[in-house]
C-alpha cells in the first residue's frame, strides 16, 4: 500500500488538470470509481482489527470526500465552461427582425355602432334591424309620405323593376324609418329601439355616397314630449363625444313622419382645421352645423303602425353614422369608407380590443 | 327662395337687423341657407371724381388718371378703360378693397412704371351688370367720396330653404306673415289696387274638368304696352335670382314670387275660341316656354283653345301663346290645380318649374280673386291698357279645417309650457281662428294642418323652440339591461375575432356590376338589379360577399399593396319565395398578396393557400360558438372556387356553415385580379345559435390520470381523404380516443403507385385506473381494424 496522502495529493492534482468531463471521469474511475484506489482502500478497512481500523480510518476517509468534492467542484467548473462556451457559440444578432403578426382592425362605421348601441343601451334602447330592400309601403306610405308626396321625390329613391305580391313598388330604403313601422308592428308599445343600417339614395359627389348609414331612434310610450327628445339626443352625443359642453339647437323643420319636426344642431368651433363637436354655436369662434333630423312621431304614422294615437305618443330621430363618425374620428372623405384600403383601415381602424365599455367610456382615443 | 331686404319690408314693417330677422327665420323654420350682403362686398369702392386724363407715358392703351375721392388729396389712377376721361364720375376701388368679380386683392402698384393707387371699376367687376366696355359712369351729381355701396343703394339678400309643407311661404308676403308672428315687425295689409273694369270678359272661360281645375279665373286687358320693367321690379326680381324679361312676364313672376301665386298672362291675339281647362288627350303635344317640345297624355291637365294647348297646367305656359314685345291685349289666368295631378305630371314630363313646385304643394285657394286683381292693378299702372271684368270658371276648395284643440296639448307634446293667451295669439297672427270653445279654423292656404299636432307645432316653432328643456327619459331601475340579440351578439363577436386574426374589416358597397353579381349568383338565383342604377357598376344587389372584397384587392393590388387581407360583415340580398328580399348576414373573406413576405428567416414569399382560408374559417366558426368538431368538410364550395382546393363546412350533410378555399383562375380573370387568392365565407344564418342559456358550465375536473400517445402510419389509397381516416380512426373507441391528430401525410419513394402514407397520432385518456398492455393492444387492434374497412393497411 501506497502513501495515502501523496496518492490523494497526485489524484487531486489530477483532476485539477483534467480538462474535460471524460478526463474527469477517468479520474472518477481511478479513485472513487469500483476498482478506484480510494474504494479498494475502503474495502480494505473490512479486514482490519478494530485499532487498526482506527488507525487507518480516517487518511482513507478523509482522501474520499477531498476526491469527492474535488470532483464535482470540478466537474460544476467545467459544466458551466461548457454551458458558456455553448451560449457564446449560440449567440444571435437580435437586431433581425422578428416574424410579424399581421395586425387586423374593426371598420369605423362598425365601431360607431357599437358605441351606439352601448349607449343607448344603457337609456334602455335595443338595437332593431329590417330589410334593406324595402317596399314603398314601408319605406314612404306607412311613414306619411303617400305617392303624390312631394318629398317622395326628394329622396332620390332607387327602385327595382319588381313588384311585391300586393303591387307595391320594391326599391332601396331611402333611410333606417322603415324599421320603425316594422318595429311597431311586431313589438307594439311602449318601445324603445335605435336601428342602425345601410341605406341607399341616387347621389353620388365629393360628400355623398350613393350607399351610407343611418341610424333611426324611437322611444313611444305614454307621456314621451320634445323635452324628453331633446335630453335623449344631448344625452347621447355627450356620451358619445365625451364631453359635458355639448350644445344643441333644435330648429323646426318638416319631417312627413313627424309633427312637430325638429332638426337638430350642434355647436361647434374649427380647430386646426378640423370642426370639433362642443360648445354653443353663437359663441365667437363657433358656429351651428345641422347634424340630423327628428320630431314627434306623427299620428298617421302610429296608426299606420297600428298604434292608437289617442293613447301612445313619442319621438323619433335619425342621424347619419357616416357623418358623426368623422366628425369624432377626423376622417374627411366619406368615399374612403367604402374603399377597403388597408392603408387607410389600418390608420383609421379601430383595434379589436377598443370593444366600448361604458364604464372605459364607449371612445376610442387615438 | 331669395329676396332682397327691400322687398321684405314691402310687406313688413319692421325695425329689425339682418341678423335679427335671419335668427328669426331659422328659429320659426325658414332655415337660412345664405344672407348676401352686397355693402360687404362692395366695402372699399368709392364714388370718385376724374379730375385729369392723360396718355400713359409707355403704354398706348392707357390712361393716368387723378381722381378726387372727396378728401382733397387727389389720387394717380392708371386706367385702361376707354370711357375714362377727365369731369367724369365713376367708381374707384380703394387698395385693399376686393374685386367682387375676381376676388384680387387690389394693392397700390406701379403699372408700366407708372404709380398707381387703386383701379376704376366696370359693373362686370362689381357683378352689378355685364359691361366690360368701359367704366361706370355715375351721374354728375353722384357724390363724391361716399361709399357706392351706400348710393348704389344695397340690399341685402337673404335665401331661405322653404320646407315642402309650407308652399304659402313661397312668396315673400308669406315670410313676412310668419316674421310678424314671430314679434319681428307688424305685416302690411295688401293694398286693393285701384283700377276700374269695364265690361264683361270678352273670352270664355272654361273648365271642363273640375277635379283636375276646379277654378279658372280669367280677365282681359287690351290695350297694354310692353317693355322692360322699371328699375324697382327689377332690382326685385334679381334679387330672387329671376331675369327680368319684359314688364308683363315680369309682373307675373312678381305675383308668384311675393305672394306665392302663378300665373299666367297670354297674348290674346294669339288665342282663338273658348280658352279651357282640360285633360291632355293622349299624344298631344306643345312646344313650351323652355323650347322643349313634350307629348301629353290623358292623365296631365292643359290650357287649351280651338288651335290646340297653350299650357301644361300649372307647370310651365306654352311658347306659342305667350306676351311678347308687341303684345297689346292680355288674357290673364289664375286657376287652382289638384296638387297632386300637377305633381304626377311634374314627374312623368320630368319637368320642374316655379310654378309647379307652388301648385303641386298648395297654392292659396283663397287668393285667387285678390291675386288677380292685384296682377291686374299693376298691369293697369305699369302698362297701362284697359281690363274687363273677371270671369269665373268653377270654384277652389273653399271647406277650411276645424280642428279641437286642447290647449294643454302643447305641454303635454310639445314639451313646453305656453299661456293660453299666447297660443291664440300665435294662431290667429298665422291667420287661424281661434274660438271661444276650443275650436281652430286653419286658413285655406295652411294644406300641411291636419290635426291638433300641427297646431302644437305652430305655437311651439314661433313661441321657440329653444323655450323647450330637456326631460330625461324615464329609466327603468337598476342597471340597464341587456338589449343586444344572439344575432347581434354573433356579429359584434366576430367582427372582432376577424381583426384579432389580422384582417382589416371592410364595407364595400352592397350594389355591383351585374356581371360580378352573376358570376357569383350560381345561376340557382337571379339577383336583385337596380331600374335606376347610378351607374353600370353599381346596379345589381350582392348575392355573395366575395367580388366585393375581390374588387378592393383588385384596387390595393393596383396601388402596389403587398397583401389584402379583408374582411366585410354584411348582407346578401337574395329572394325570398314570396318574392321579397331575403337578405342573409354573411362574413366574407378575401386574402391576397403575400401571406409572408420574403424574410431572412422564412426565406421566399409566400402566398396564402386554401388552409388559411380553412383555417380562419374553423377559427372564427368557433368564436362565432359553432360546434366545429361536428363538421364535415365537403365539397361544393361554387364554381368560384379552385374546384380541387376548396370545401364546405357543414354540420349534417344539408346545413352549410361555411365555403373557403382558393378562388378560382377563370373567376380571378374574370375580376382582372392576380392570384392566388383565398377566399372563406360564413353563412352567418346557418350557424346553430348556443345552447344552454345557463351561466355554470356543465362540471369538470382535469383527468387526474395522464393521457398516452401511440403512432400509426397507414399505407392508403392516394384518393382517401385524411379526414375520413380521422374519423374513422376516432371512432374506432369513443371513450379512450380524445384526439386524433395526423402529423405526417407522405407519397412517392416507398409508397406504391396510387397510394399514400397518413400517420396519425392518437391520444388516449385513461379514466378511473390506467391502461394495462392488453388494454392498449386492443384499442391498437380496434383502431387499425377500422382503418383497415377504409383500405388502409398499417405500415411495418
Amino acid at each position: 500500500m501506497t502513501d495515502i496522502p501523496s496518492q490523494t495529493e497526485a489524484a487531486l492534482a489530477a483532476i485539477a488538470a483534467s480538462a474535460t468531463l471524460d478526463a474527469l471521469e477517468a479520474q472518477r474511475l481511478e479513485t472513487l470509481g469500483k476498482k478506484g484506489w480510494v474504494s479498494l482502500a475502503l474495502k480494505t478497512l473490512g479486514g482490519m482489527n478494530p485499532e487498526e481500523r482506527t488507525a487507518a480510518a480516517p487518511a482513507i476517509q478523509s482522501a474520499r470526500a477531498a476526491i469527492a468534492e474535488a470532483l464535482d467542484a470540478k466537474k460544476a467548473a467545467l459544466e458551466a465552461a461548457a454551458l458558456e462556451e455553448q451560449l457564446a457559440r449560440e449567440t444571435i444578432d437580435l437586431t433581425l427582425p422578428a416574424q410579424a403578426a399581421p395586425k387586423g382592425s374593426v371598420h369605423p362605421v362598425s365601431q360607431v355602432m357599437d358605441e351606439l348601441a352601448e349607449i343607448f343601451a344603457d337609456l334602455g334602447f335595443a338595437v332593431a334591424t329590417g330589410p334593406e330592400i324595402e317596399d314603398d309601403w314601408h319605406n314612404f306610405t306607412a311613414l306619411n309620405m303617400d305617392e303624390t308626396h312631394p318629398a317622395r321625390a326628394m329622396h332620390d329613391t332607387f327602385y327595382f323593376p319588381d313588384k311585391t305580391a300586393e303591387g307595391k313598388d320594391v326599391l332601396l330604403r331611402t333611410h333606417t324609418s322603415p324599421v320603425q313601422i316594422r318595429s311597431m308592428l311586431d313589438q307594439g308599445a311602449p318601445i324603445r329601439i335605435i336601428a342602425p343600417g345601410r341605406v341607399y339614395r341616387s347621389d353620388s359627389d365629393a360628400t355623398h355616397t350613393p350607399m351610407f348609414h343611418q341610424v333611426e331612434g324611437l322611444v313611444i310610450d305614454k307621456d314621451i314630449h320634445l323635452g324628453h327628445l331633446k335630453w335623449t339626443l344631448e344625452t347621447f352625443f355627450k356620451a358619445f363625444f365625451e364631453r359635458e359642453d355639448i350644445v344643441l339647437r333644435l330648429r323646426p323643420s318638416y319631417f312627413p313622419f313627424t309633427e312637430p319636426s325638429v332638426e337638430v344642431d350642434v355647436g361647434y368651433s374649427n380647430e386646426g382645421g378640423r370642426r370639433v363637436v362642443g360648445g354653443h354655436g353663437d359663441a365667437p369662434g363657433h358656429a351651428w352645423m345641422e347634424i340630423g333630423g327628428s320630431g314627434m312621431v306623427n299620428a298617421r304614422v302610429l296608426e299606420f303602425a297600428g298604434l292608437d294615437p289617442a293613447e301612445w305618443q313619442g319621438f323619433a330621430f335619425g342621424l347619419g353614422i357616416d357623418r358623426i363618425a368623422m366628425l369624432k374620428y377626423g376622417m374627411n372623405d366619406l368615399r374612403a369608407f367604402f374603399d377597403g384600403d388597408p392603408r387607410w383601415l389600418a390608420h383609421y381602424g379601430f383595434s379589436p380590443f377598443d370593444q366600448p365599455t361604458l364604464s372605459a367610456g364607449v371612445g376610442a382615443r387615438a | 327662395m331669395k329676396f332682397s331686404l327691400t322687398w321684405l319690408k314691402d310687406y313688413l314693417e319692421t325695425t329689425a337687423s339682418v341678423a335679427e330677422i335671419c335668427d328669426g327665420l331659422n328659429a320659426i323654420g325658414l332655415e337660412v341657407e345664405g344672407v348676401e350682403d352686397p355693402a360687404e362686398k362692395l366695402a372699399g369702392f368709392r364714388i370718385a371724381h376724374v379730375l385729369t386724363a392723360a396718355r400713359h407715358p409707355d403704354a398706348d392703351k392707357l390712361q393716368v388718371l387723378t381722381v378726387d375721392t372727396g378728401d382733397g388729396n387727389p389720387l394717380q389712377v392708371v386706367c385702361g378703360a376707354p370711357n375714362a376721361r377727365a369731369g367724369m364720375k365713376g367708381v374707384l376701388g380703394l387698395p385693399g378693397a376686393v374685386v367682387p368679380a375676381n376676388g384680387m386683392v387690389l394693392k397700390k402698384s406701379a403699372i408700366r412704371g407708372v404709380e398707381s393707387n387703386g383701379m376704376m371699376c366696370s359693373t362686370r367687376e362689381l357683378e352689378l351688370g355685364d359691361d366690360h366696355d368701359g367704366i361706370i359712369e355715375l351721374p354728375a351729381d353722384a357724390p363724391v367720396g361716399v361709399s357706392f355701396a351706400d348710393y348704389h343703394g344695397a340690399d341685402p339678400v337673404i335665401e331661405v330653404a322653404v320646407t315642402p309643407n309650407r308652399p304659402d311661404c313661397m312668396g315673400v308676403y308669406g315670410i313676412a306673415r310668419d316674421l310678424a308672428a314671430k314679434g319681428l315687425g307688424t305685416l302690411k295689409p295688401i293694398a286693393k289696387p285701384a283700377f276700374t273694369a269695364a265690361g264683361a270678359c270678352p273670352v270664355e272661360i272654361r273648365t271642363d274638368d273640375a277635379e283636375g281645375c276646379p277654378a279658372f279665373y280669367g280677365r282681359v286687358v287690351t290695350g297694354v304696352t310692353n317693355g322692360p320693367s322699371p328699375e324697382w321690379l327689377q332690382a326685385r326680381l334679381k334679387s330672387a335670382g329671376q331675369r327680368p324679361i319684359s314688364l308683363l312676364v315680369d309682373l307675373t313672376n312678381y305675383l308668384m314670387l311675393g305672394f306665392g301665386r302663378p300665373a299666367h298672362a297670354y297674348d290674346l291675339a294669339k288665342l282663338s275660341g273658348a280658352v279651357v281647362a282640360r285633360r291632355a288627350k293622349d299624344g298631344e303635344e306643345v312646344l313650351a316656354l323652355n323650347e322643349k317640345t313634350y307629348t301629353l297624355d290623358a292623365e296631365m291637365m292643359v290650357i287649351a283653345d280651338d288651335n290646340g294647348v297653350h299650357d301644361i297646367a300649372g307647370i310651365m305656359g306654352g311658347e306659342h301663346s305667350g306676351v311678347s314685345e308687341t303684345t297689346t291685349d292680355v288674357l290673364l289666368e289664375i286657376a287652382y290645380f289638384d296638387p297632386a295631378r300637377i305633381g304626377a305630371t311634374g314627374r312623368k314630363l320630368g319637368l320642374s318649374s316655379d310654378a309647379r313646385t307652388r301648385f303641386e304643394r298648395g297654392v292659396d285657394p283663397e287668393f285667387l280673386d285678390q291675386g288677380l286683381d292685384l296682377l291686374t292693378g299693376l298691369i293697369v299702372e305699369l302698362a297701362g291698357g284697359t281690363p274687363s271684368e273677371v270671369v269665373r270658371a268653377g270654384s277652389p276648395p273653399s271647406t277650411a279645417k276645424v280642428i279641437t284643440f286642447d290647449p294643454g296639448l302643447t305641454t303635454r307634446l310639445g314639451g313646453v309650457g305656453v299661456p293660453e293667451a299666447e297660443q291664440k295669439r300665435i294662431l290667429e297672427s298665422l291667420g287661424f281662428n281661434v274660438s271661444s270653445d276650443g275650436q281652430v279654423t286653419s286658413p285655406l292656404r295652411r294644406h300641411d294642418i291636419e290635426g291638433p299636432a300641427d297646431l302644437v307645432e305652430e305655437v311651439v316653432r314661433i313661441h321657440g323652440l329653444d323655450k323647450v328643456a330637456s326631460v330625461a327619459l324615464p329609466r327603468t331601475e337598476g342597471v340597464a339591461r341587456p338589449t343586444a340579440t344572439p344575432q347581434q351578439k354573433l356579429e359584434r363577436g366576430l367582427r372582432r375575432a376577424a381583426a384579432a386574426s389580422g384582417l382589416n374589416e371592410a364595407i364595400t358597397w352592397s350594389f355591383l356590376p351585374e356581371w360580378a353579381a352573376d358570376h357569383f349568383a350560381n345561376g340557382n338565383d337571379r339577383p336583385w338589379v337596380l331600374a335606376n342604377p347610378i351607374s353600370e357598376d353599381m346596379k345589381a344587389m350582392r348575392p355573395s360577399l366575395l367580388p366585393g372584397l375581390l374588387m378592393a384587392a383588385k384596387r390595393n393590388a393596383d396601388r402596389g399593396a403587398a397583401a389584402s387581407r379583408l374582411f366585410e360583415i354584411g348582407r346578401r340580398y337574395f329572394r325570398a319565395a314570396d318574392g321579397l328580399s331575403d337578405e342573409k348576414p354573411t362574413l366574407g373573406i378575401v386574402l391576397a398578396g403575400e401571406k409572408t413576405p420574403r424574410g431572412w428567416q422564412s426565406g421566399k414569399t409566400k402566398p396564402f393557400d386554401a388552409y388559411d382560408a380553412k383555417a380562419l374559417a374553423l377559427q372564427l366558426l368557433e368564436a362565432a360558438g359553432a360546434p366545429v368538431a361536428n363538421l364535415m368538410v365537403m365539397g361544393e364550395a361554387g364554381p368560384q372556387f379552385h374546384p380541387g382546393q376548396s370545401a364546405t363546412l357543414r354540420l349534417g350533410p344539408k346545413t352549410v356553415l361555411a365555403r373557403f378555399g382558393m378562388v378560382h383562375p377563370a373567376t380571378l380573370k374574370t375580376f382582372d385580379v392576380d392570384g392566388p387568392i383565398a377566399a372563406v365565407e360564413l353563412f352567418l344564418d346557418a350557424i346553430p345559435a348556443k345552447k344552454g342559456a345557463a351561466f355554470a358550465r356543465p362540471g369538470f375536473t382535469p383527468p387526474a390520470l395522464q393521457a398516452v400517445t401511440r403512432d400509426f402510419a397507414f399505407l392508403v389509397p392516394a384518393t382517401l381523404a385524411a379526414g375520413d381516416l380521422v374519423r374513422a380512426v376516432q371512432g374506432a373507441d369513443k371513450a379512450a380516443i380524445t384526439g386524433v391528430r395526423v402529423f405526417d401525410v407522405f407519397a412517392g419513394q416507398g409508397v406504391p403507385e396510387g397510394h399514400k402514407s397518413v400517420a396519425v397520432e392518437v391520444t388516449l385518456q385513461p379514466g378511473e385506473t390506467s391502461f394495462k398492455d392488453a388494454d392498449l393492444k386492443a384499442i391498437a387492434e380496434r383502431v387499425v381494424a377500422a382503418a383497415t374497412k377504409l383500405g388502409a393497411e398499417l405500415r411495418g
